[in-house]
């Protein structure tokens, strides 16, 4: 028996959600990916699997997805449009769900210019809006064109936005078509401007969409004032106010600095009104992310990605609210 | 029109450096619009040719013309008479002007001396832009005149990817956002609630995806 979405459980049981991501390694072992998702295990909802993110060519995500399903974890398997056309979209998703995943993150992708393979030929055979459609469809057991599968499969399907792209109106109209087109819930790009953030989730409630899907709002950790400054300058749409770029610079330890905004960041997300949860984004800090939740005041979890007992802990029967 | 650029020069001689009796044959059409593949181009072409051969000490014989278009075999025929003289053409032509005359003259060896840049129009003085990829389903009707599977650099459909920063396009600052560019003609007509329709997975076997296409009117022929 599979378990269900612990992220769906968390977040329709109206807990303050918690997810941290993972960047699969560029080698062809799971061991690393292990390490830091057991350091995740007991800390957050949810555990994101990039998809050769910055179109960086890594271990598959649909794989390392599976790898944390075995491990009793409950994975976000992130898809994005630009390396697969539909047909092999639809069966990494079937491929994914089969060994357990429950979760699917629906992205454009970033442009394979700034990658590993400038030279490549994009795909984009659909984009975002249309794949959360399309896996929204198989969860109720349609292929796309409407062809009936033999047996529906289960999962919560997400989808991001970009609080801080121009123009917003746009960004806001594209959330409410990825809801129509059957998101739940939704990762936001990180949040350093959060006035910005702010005045986009006015427009967000105004629209009616906060109550359509669980907004996880992206929290970055920041090493140092020269990481701040590249997310600044060379990450599509990240925002990165001068102030926190002072704050790093100033820092006698940075990387504590670093995990300090963090921590703020949360307690407002958490009195932000509409904002289900929060997104932690720290690539290659993964071991400072319990501290991060603990510090933020979001620990223990009501039900941790992965109890050590495996699957069987989480079914409903069994669940015991922590929150 | 059909925008192109010539081939690095160096590209050039090397697919040439076999042969000393060349035509380079231009294009009167929309090449020539793009100042890459006309006669003004051709004449460049060949005293660069000539200077390059001739600093290596093998001369080449080059010779500079040009015809109103490479893509039908009516002003092709004009160059006949020269064209047994000639060991090679470099053709100045599009990627439809080179293949046609490769496929009128058989016998002859015909050359691309142009990258084809595909299906542009000048944006301002001494620039081109591609515009239209040839989808087969166009959707102009839908996006103010503006098409994002060209423009957008991910060919998205529903509207923009969350990477553009000041309206430019993350994947080339060069370029501005084709969502950005929709966007602001639909609010300045009031037709911003076209953004909200939902538009479907797009039909790619009306475009090059499915195989080459053909174009056939069986009232055309002349039997």
């Amino acid at each position: 028996m599979s378990k269900p979405s612990n992220l769906r459980k968390v977040l329709e049981a109206g807990h303050f959600a918690v997810t941290a991501e993972v960047g699969p390694p560029r080698f062809a072992d799971f061991a690393p990916l292990r390490q830091k998702a057991e350091l995740l295990r007991r800390y957050v909802d949810a555990v994101n699997i990039t998809d050769n993110q910055s179109a960086v060519a890594r271990l598959s995500s649909q794989a390392c997805c599976g790898e944390l399903a075995r491990m009793g974890i409950d994975a976000v398997f992130q898809v994005t449009c630009r390396d697969r056309n539909r047909i092999a979209i639809q069966s990494d998703i079937l491929g994914a769900v089969a060994q357990g995943v429950r979760n699917i993150l629906c992205l454009s992708g970033d442009h394979q210019r700034f990658g590993s393979d400038p030279q490549a030929k994009s795909v984009f055979d659909l984009d975002s809006v249309q794949l959360v459609r399309l896996a929204a469809d198989m969860t109720r057991g349609l292929f796309p064109g409407g062809r009936k599968m033999e047996v529906s499969l289960e999962a919560y399907v997400g989808a991001v936005v970009n609080p801080f792209a121009d123009p917003v109106d746009l960004q806001v109209i594209k959330l409410k078509k990825k809801a129509r087109a059957g998101a739940r819930f939704v990762q936001t790009q990180c949040v350093f401007d959060l006035e910005r953030f702010s005045r986009f989730m006015e427009r967000v409630r105004e629209a009616g969409l906060d109550r359509e899907v669980g907004i996880l709002a992206g929290v970055s950790l920041l090493r140092s004032a020269g990481a701040a400054r590249f997310m600044q300058e060379r990450v599509p749409g990240v925002t990165v106010p001068e102030e926190v770029v002072r704050r790093l610079e100033l820092a006698p330890d940075p990387e504590e600095e670093g995990v300090k905004i963090c921590v703020e960041t949360i307690d407002r997300m958490r009195n932000v009104k509409g904002v289900a949860g929060v997104h932690i984004m720290a690539i290659a800090l993964e071991e400072r992310v319990p501290e991060i939740v603990r510090r933020a005041g979001l620990f223990p979890r009501p039900d941790p990605a992965g109890q050590a007992l495996g699957p069987v802990s989480c079914r409903e029967g069994n669940r015991v609210d922590q929150g | 029109m059909i925008i192109g650029q010539r081939k690095p020069l160096k590209r050039i001689f090397e697919m040439l450096d076999p042969y000393d009796r060349i035509l380079i044959a231009g294009c009167g059409s929309c090449v020539t619009v793009c100042m890459s593949g006309g006669l003004k181009e051709a004449e460049e072409t060949a005293a660069v040719l000539r200077l390059h051969r001739q600093a290596e000490g093998r001369p080449v014989e080059v010779r500079a013309r040009v015809v109103e278009r490479q893509c039908e075999p009516e002003f092709l025929e004009t160059l006949d008479a020269d064209l047994p003289h000639f060991q090679v053409v470099l053709s100045l032509a599009c990627g439809v002007g080179v293949q046609r005359y490769s496929l009128f003259r058989p016998g002859k060896l015909i050359l691309p001396g142009l990258d084809t840049l595909g299906s542009g129009l000048p944006v301002r003085q001494g620039l081109w832009e591609e515009v239209c990829l040839g989808c087969g389903d166009c959707l102009l009707d839908q996006t103010a005149g503006v098409c994002p599977i060209t423009r957008c650099a991910k060919g998205l459909l529903n509207g923009p990817c969350g990477g553009s920063r000041n309206g430019r396009c993350e994947a080339n600052t060069e370029n501005h956002c084709a969502w950005q560019i929709i966007y602001d003609r639909l609010a300045a007509r009031g037709e911003l609630n076209l953004l909200e329709e939902y538009r479907p997975p797009k039909d790619w076997s009306r475009g090059h995806w499915g195989g080459p296409r053909r174009l056939e009117r069986e009232d055309m022929p002349i039997v």
